[in-house]
């Protein structure tokens, strides 16, 4: 059944060795990689460690287009003017009021001296001029979205990015439409209406833009939605292709291509088959988080969202596609393969976070893989091309899970903790939230690390029968949440993808909600729910730098490039989306379960930061 | 249970409830309207054109607000309607907090039904002609523990959910700010 510690270690070690042994040949593709502009590689390790793919990685241009930073995911910035050297002189070079009081998570896009912001809602879209002083305000475009979709967001009205491409700003709002703006004139190009709110369906994540295609999903997975990802056509807005994350294969866009690793994920009509009757209808399996893409496959990964409702009595079954990974071919959408990490999930154990690309050294050469560190608290390594898992590795406090056996790849929960009808479970960890959420790690290719934002949190969970009414919560559990133990609530981890161990580990008293953002400067950046935005030397973890921002900080960080050839860092504070509600919508933490139980958690924090919305940016002295 | 003794258990009840004038068990059929209304207090931060006195309380009130069977029916739907997913257990969550002492919309019972009813524009959804009227007092009626409004009589000792909420019974009282006048 399970894969034990030791076996895990054994399996480690057995990595290592073939690792090490193969280094010289991973020597020779690591010089062949023309992922960045050599000055700023110039630093760059040729050691046995990962790197992202050239093709979903290509070289910097000190843009900042979409938010993942590249395809590959890494959120890297080769500019490396601001070092641990250096940094301690970092200063603020202008700021801008978005307008808005609520979470604000999205990262700011540079392209060719404009940056853009989007903001939570009311999603208005500015873009500023960075060829002037102060950066001032070109225009600002406002879909003015419907008010009632902020009733239906379950995790605050936050949005988690617009994208840049060819000449297109494109970006979700929060009542369901997907908008393609003119990055030049600010003019509406085309708009589509996905979602409807009137069933809670509400759209916060950022599309992924390739190959002519506009990927997007759904958020709703407290709603009783059933979760899909579609694809526009990015001239037109128009429907290319949509594949659902529950129910029969033909709306999974699940055919003769599809090739599951693991014999648990093969079968007709799996979509139907793990549920109980007409229940996968409201059963989650959203898409509200992160896509990657492969050009060299043109190949989309993502993963797919929480089971609905989370009362897990109520839906026996393996409850597919939920809480798993697809790849999928971008043109049709069809299903190449899938992973379900969680099968029957308990825990709200979304599997919607980052995919990042790398190729890792592996036999007479390099392993095209996928690191995703999991939010059921497993960094999985996995085989791009066939889903096959190369190693599940608990990167924090553990005790839902057992293992992950890598025969079967199923996961193995640990059946004392399981809440059931009547008896509350009771010091689960990780909690709802997961190890790590949406926040996304970033990944040094000059490290081989990836630079994981996460929480150290455990709950007690409640279940009760939910009541599904189409547009109101289908939750049907009670949670609240503490801190883990150690503690702390919030920790980065410099996680060695091959070695399978932290490299470094630094902890924080909050709950990181903020992503990390890693620099060819050889600086890692990130912000904490008090405001702190904070800077760390890559390869030690040592903190060189902090700001206090006015309010506390969920917003993705950036670098770039500016007109005038500096380097520039940039993050949005503005305190909300579930671990920040507390403060944005002025919850009560007197009701443990508040914020379905996040609340609890955090109940200093209130005490401790303000709602905002403040973009900072930061420039070494001329 | 005799019936006889039945008998005398609910004289000795009626009698209990007639001494003490008390309403707090008192069971309403829906066919006969409640007469007279409950005089309203200041309200703090809403404007009333003319003299400033705020509208009289909807009558229906008297017959939802402070009474054990009603409060109890609202619990109950609290959690069924899943009020629950979106207000917690009074801390708030998609919706906002309801056990502190904010009223956007009024706190006094007949505005809390308007609001449950009519649904308000920054999500709260419209529960006319989804719910009765005689669910929705109840509704409103069992909000109103949530900041430890009604009287503790008259209120569950025990919620719905996990243990680490405070009763009812023991919940503070909060001062309500905005439109609430019901000012008891």
């Amino acid at each position: 059944m399970a894969v034990t510690g030791e076996t895990l270690r054994r399996v480690s070690t057995a990595v290592l060795i073939l690792s090490a042994a193969l280094s010289g040949a991973a020597l020779v593709s690591c010089n062949k990689q023309p992922a960045t502009q050599p000055n700023d590689l110039a630093k760059i390790s040729p050691g046995p460690h990962a790197l992202p793919p050239a093709a979903a990685s290509p070289a910097d241009n000190g843009n900042w287009e979409m938010p993942g930073k590249d395809y590959a995911s890494t959120r890297f910035s080769a500019l490396n003017q601001i070092t641990p050297a250096n940094v301690a002189r970092l200063g603020l070079a202008f700021t801008f009021s978005t307008a808005t009081t609520h979470g604000y998570e999205a990262p700011p896009l540079v392209v060719d001296g404009t940056m853009y912001l989007i903001t939570p809602f009311p999603n208005n879209l500015y873009a500023l001029d960075l060829t002037k002083p102060g950066a001032p305000q070109k225009w600002v475009f406002k879909p003015e979205p419907a008010a009632a979709s902020q009733g239906v967001a379950c995790c605050g009205t936050v949005n988690r990015g617009a994208v840049y491409s060819n000449g297109r700003i494109i970006f979700n709002t929060l009542d369901g439409q997907t908008i393609a703006v003119d990055a030049k004139s600010g003019r509406q190009l085309w708009r589509t209406q996905l979602g409807n709110i009137q069933k809670g369906e509400t759209l916060t994540m950022a599309p992924l833009v390739a190959n002519g295609k506009v990927i997007v999903g759904n958020s709703g997975g407290e709603m009783g939605v059933r979760g899909w990802l579609a694809a526009l056509d990015e001239g037109s807005g128009k429907l290319a292709w949509k594949a659902y994350g529950t129910g029969p294969d033909k709306d999974v866009l699940i055919g003769s291509r599809f090739k599951p690793f693991y014999p648990m994920d093969q079968g007709k009509d799996l979509g139907v088959k793990t549920w109980p009757p007409e229940i996968w209808k409201l059963g989650g399996g959203n898409m509200w988080g992160w896509v990657s893409y492969d050009p060299a496959t043109r190949t989309i990964y993502y993963g797919t969202g929480n089971p609905g409702p989370w009362n897990a009595d109520q839906r026996p079954g393996d409850n597919k596609w939920t809480t798993g990974v697809f790849a999928r071919d971008i043109n049709s959408g069809e299903a190449l393969w899938f992973y379900q990490t969680t099968p029957h999930d308990i825990y709200d154990h979304d599997d919607i976070n980052e995919t990042i690309l790398a190729d890792i050294p592996w036999g007479n050469g390099r392993r095209p893989v996928l690191l995703r560190p999991g939010r059921n608290g497993f960094f999985y390594v996995m085989d791009r091309r066939t889903g096959q898992v190369l190693s599940a590795t608990s990167y924090g406090h553990m005790n839902g899970y057992l293992g992950v056996d890598l025969k079967t790849g199923r996961i193995a929960v640990n059946p004392d903790k399981v809440p059931k009808p009547g008896r509350v479970g009771r010091n689960i960890c990780p909690a709802a939230p997961g190890q790590k959420d949406w926040n996304p790690s970033a990944f040094s290719p000059l490290t081989g690390l990836v630079y994981i934002p996460h929480i150290n949190l455990c709950m007690d969970m409640a279940v009760s029968p939910a009541n599904y009414i189409a547009g109101t919560p289908f939750v049907g559990a009670d949670v609240k949440m503490y801190g883990g133990p150690g503690g702390y609530r919030g920790a980065v981890t410099a996680w060695d993808p091959i070695a399978r161990r932290a490299a470094w580990e630094v902890h924080e008293d909050l709950p990181i909600w903020s992503p990390a953002l890693a620099t060819g400067g050889g600086l890692v950046f990130y912000g904490t729910l008090d405001g702190w935005f904070k800077a760390l030397d890559a390869r030690t973890g040592k903190l060189v730098w902090r700001f206090k921002a006015g309010s506390g900080i969920i917003g993705q960080p950036i670098s770039y490039r500016g007109p005038d050839g500096r380097q520039y860092i940039a993050v949005v504070a503005g305190v909300g989306g579930w671990a920040g509600g507390i403060v944005d919508s002025e919850l009560d933490p007197r009701d443990p379960t508040a914020a379905l139980g996040f609340a609890n958690a955090v109940k200093d924090l209130p005490g401790k930061t303000t709602p905002g919305g403040m973009l900072y940016v930061f420039a070494l002295p001329r | 249970m005799s019936s006889r003794c039945l008998a005398d258990c609910l004289l000795v009840a009626a009698a209990a409830l007639a001494l003490g004038g008390c309403q707090r068990e008192a069971r309403h059929d829906s066919s006969k309207p409640i007469g007279g209304t409950i005089p309203a207090g200041e309200s703090p931060d809403t404007i009333y054109p003319g003299n400033g006195a705020p509208p009289a309380l909807d009558p229906r009130a008297a017959r939802y607000d402070n009474n054990s069977p009603a409060l109890a029916e609202g619990q109950f739907l609290y959690t069924r309607m899943n009020c629950v997913g979106c207000h917690a257990h009074g801390g708030g969550g998609m919706g906002p907090a309801l056990m502190d002492d904010k009223w956007r919309y009024g706190g006094r019972i007949d505005q809390i039904a308007a609001t449950i009813a009519e649904g308000r524009p920054n999500g709260m959804p419209a529960w006319r002609g989804r719910l009765t009227d005689d669910q929705i007092w109840k509704l409103a009626a069992y909000v109103r523990t949530l900041s430890g409004q009604p009287s503790k009589d008259a209120v569950s000792s025990r919620g719905d959910e996990m243990s680490g909420t405070t009763p009812a019974t023991l919940t503070p009282r909060e001062k309500p700010r905005s439109a609430d006048t019901a000012g008891r």
